[in-house]
């Protein structure tokens, strides 16, 4: 590249110096993503011992003041919540820190499709809380999830996710449907695939421009939530492909893929969001925390034209724990902060504000949601419908990939058919070759 | 590195040889002039240590970090590669030799990967490098404000590529983007940009087109004005037009520079990820759901960080690293025979 000397030096400087802001930028543009989020802490900063909370998502302990209020009691406390927006990427670095033994924060929340993973390969980098707390405050189901065989408790459980539908009222109207929630749940009572021939019913007189559901996943999600066989049985043995669940919800997704009744969107992103303050999909399968999610998007038009009705089945989707790793530098102070976040009172006070649904039965009879979610709602029994649900959730195994094999089934096998046209079995074949390339065979 | 090393040995003994004279601040701070004649002296022995030891002093920070954060990791990547590791217990490595890589080989997803980031490559880099010779033609006429267009032509560049995806993201959403209503004017059915397999991998090269071809153009810009203004004079005199003098001035000078936004672009197109992965939404490091954009790098990241096996994500980053290498021997020897041709 040597030709007349001036020109290459400076051709190099300009070289040198674009080579040297293309690392800077690149360092900035991967780096601001979570940083807005990660500040976000509970306040406060006067108390001597400051310990943090990791968390994805909305956990909803600092929108519903229970940060504050802790420190309120103990002055000597303050604390500071980083969350991770996004659940693969808070695990994978979750994890590395577990074992590399430093970088964790004081309290960890751990997904429930990662917590197998934790029990079986990090259950000696948590503190045992089974030996602090009264076990059976909870839900009997939930507290073996994060329970080794040998009976260590890795982490309390917070919220669960006992499902209901969620429907615009408004819509189930125009097309000439039941309205009412109580007939409505009895007519698809049982089985899922009542509800989905309920959405051909609703597509022969679907008001123009909207459809029966959301997607197919979320149908599948919500369906396989109810099942006791998924992914796992219970000693741990892989055994998707001759689940008997996993073939029940995959053919109700499949008759929603192919009929025509599906928005086709993918649930979390950004058309799904507008989706909701369109209108253009009627119901959405409806875990007791996407009822924050669905009063913040459909925002004021949607006020009194959604409903809640019971599920098919008592189904369960999503929830999570909190662990305190024992990597931690105040470990006595976070058990301590953990068992009170976790207790049946301050669960009840996350679900006054954001609908997630405590894991801790006692609080059931005391549960009020908000005034204004009631409202939103059509003055649905949110907390009536979901309790009724939660006592009845079969008890479900986990296993170490449940999480990369769901995404396969939903993202590639189920979406294959209702986005790029494929049949079923392709579809099928396709999810296959997905999970053996998950599982390394 | 011998040279230094003697050098470093060479003071031990002179410690005794000049017992009497001060190693003082007196002795480094004219070090650096006209050594004192007594050749055999403590003082000329430091100044020669100093001008052979000072230079790999002075560039060892770069080794040292790089040596930290570029070579170990390196090495421990092939370490792992040849491993069974899962992200979940990194502690338990077991040898598997070649199974990694044997793997790879006859895994249908590796290939898809190595063809879509082959084509997303062609796709990006091609049109980008003309178009940013184009736009530096334009830019080295004599214009009003052309700073302007200059700081302009950067700044799809300097934007972060979060934000640049999340907003083609919308443009090319296939329910109420505003491409597909474009589109509905001209008569053409709504594509769905994220599912469709050249949709996609078109998608995703347009975001790539936009934030690089700006950076490529001002590389240029700074090439053609490095060329001197008498040649298109006598150009002009022999009786060449403006689009003459353009392929036959312009074109050949600027060879050289050419050559290395080629190589630039195609390091870049071979690491490809931020843009795919936020494009792809969710689920984004799948690359869509047949895995149609799906690069080398979103591969990497799936089975490493999502699906959780260290140990071929590993073996992907060295066949990434192998198949670098083997782009610059092809580079090295295109550079020689253009070298040769001139």
């Amino acid at each position: 590249m040597r030709t007349s000397t001036r020109r290459s030096r400076r051709l190099g400087a300009l070289a040198a110096v674009a080579a040297l802001t293309t690392g800077l930028l690149a360092g900035c543009a991967s780096d601001s993503k979570d940083k807005g989020s990660s500040d976000g802490g509970g306040g406060g900063g006067k108390g001597t011992t400051t310990l943090t909370i990791g968390t994805f998502g909305v956990f909803g302990y600092k929108q519903a003041g229970l940060y504050d209020e802790y420190m309120k009691l103990h002055p000597n406390i303050s604390i500071k919540e980083n969350v991770t927006t996004k659940t693969d990427v808070y695990w994978p670095k979750t994890l590395t820190r577990l074992q590399a033994g430093s970088g964790t924060d004081d309290i960890q929340a751990i997904e429930v499709g990662n917590v197998t993973e934790a029990v079986q390969t990090q259950a000696d980098k948590f503190v045992d809380l089974g030996k602090e707390v009264d076990k059976s405050q909870w839900l009997d189901w939930k507290l073996a999830q994060a329970t080794t065989k040998d009976g260590k408790t890795i982490a309390l459980g917070t919220d669960i996710g006992p499902m209901a539908i969620c429907y615009r009222k408004d819509l189930f109207e125009k097309a000439g449907l039941e309205t009412d929630r109580t007939k409505l749940a009895a007519q698809w009572k049982g089985d899922w695939s009542k509800y989905v021939a309920l959405g051909k019913e609703y597509m022969k007189k679907a008001p123009s421009g909207t459809k029966f559901v959301d997607s197919a996943s979320s149908v599948y999600n919500a369906a396989l939530g109810g099942e006791s066989q998924r992914y796992y049985d219970k000693d741990g043995n892989v055994i998707w492909d001759k689940s008997t669940g996993v073939k029940s919800a995959w053919n109700n997704a499949m008759t929603v893929a192919t009929s025509n009744m599906s928005a086709k969107l993918k649930q979390f992103e950004d058309p799904w969001n507008k989706a909701f303050s369109n209108a253009t999909f009627a119901t959405v399968a409806c875990p007791a925390w996407m009822i924050g999610y669905i009063e913040e998007k459909s925002g004021d038009s949607g006020k009194g034209k959604w409903d809640v009705a019971a599920a098919p089945t008592a189904a369960n989707w999503g929830g999570s724990f909190i662990g305190v790793p024992t990597a931690g530098k105040h470990q006595k102070e976070a058990i301590a902060l953990a068992k009170w976040l976790t207790a049946p009172e301050q669960q009840a006070k996350v679900f006054a504000k954001q609908a997630s649904f405590p894991s801790t039965p006692s609080a059931y009879a005391s549960l009020k949601p908000l005034a204004d979610t009631t409202a939103y709602f059509s003055n649905a029994p949110i907390a009536q419908i979901f309790s009724d649900s939660a006592k009845t959730i079969p008890t479900q195994y986990f296993g170490t990939k449940d999480q990369p094999i769901g995404t396969a089934i939903t993202d590639v096998g189920i979406l294959q058919v209702e986005q790029k046209g494929k049949t079923p079995a392709q579809g099928w074949s396709a999810a296959t070759n997905e999970i053996k390339d998950v599982l390394g065979q | 590195m011998t040279s230094s090393k003697q050098a470093l040995a060479q003071p031990a003994p002179s410690a005794d040889a000049a017992p009497g004279s001060k190693p003082g601040a007196a002795g480094g701070a004219h070090g650096r002039g006209t050594p004192p004649p007594g050749s055999s002296s403590w003082r000329s022995r430091l100044y020669r240590w100093d001008m052979k030891a000072s230079p790999y002093a002075f560039i060892a920070p770069f080794f040292i970090i790089f040596g930290a954060f570029g070579l170990i990791p390196l090495l421990y990547t092939a370490w792992y590669s040849l491993h069974d590791v899962q992200l979940a217990s990194l502690d338990h490595q077991t040898w598997a030799g070649l199974d990694n890589y044997k793997n790879l080989w006859s895994s249908d997803f590796f290939w898809n990967a190595l063809k879509n980031t082959f084509t997303i490559g062609l796709i990006s880099t091609v049109p980008q490098l003309l178009m940013a010779i184009a736009i530096a033609h334009l830019l080295n006429y004599r214009l009003r404000g052309s700073t302007v267009w200059r700081v302009v032509m950067l700044t799809p560049y300097a934007t972060s590529v979060a934000a640049a995806t999340l907003v083609f993201t919308l443009l090319y959403s296939w329910d109420g983007g505003m491409i597909n209503w474009l589109l509905h004017f001209v008569g053409v059915d709504p594509i769905n940009w994220r599912e469709s397999d050249w949709g996609s991998q078109f998608a995703v090269s347009s975001i790539v087109i936009w934030r690089w071809t700006g950076y490529n153009a001002l590389i240029y810009l700074a090439a053609m004005q490095a060329i001197p203004t008498d040649l298109y004079e006598s150009a002009a005199l022999d009786g060449a037009n403006r689009w003459q003098q353009f392929r036959h001035v312009t074109i050949p000078m600027l060879r050289p520079t050419i050559l290395f936004t080629v190589v630039v672009s195609t390091i870049g197109a071979t690491q490809l990820f931020g843009e795919p992965l936020l494009f792809g939404g969710l689920s984004g490091s799948k690359g869509g759901s047949g895995h149609q954009f799906q690069t080398l790098g979103l591969y990497m990241y799936d089975q490493g960080w999502i699906i959780g096996n260290l140990g071929k994500a590993s073996a992907i980053a060295w066949s990434m690293f192998l198949i670098l290498l083997i782009v610059a021997v092809i580079n090295l020897l295109l550079t020689r025979r253009l070298r040769k041709s001139q």
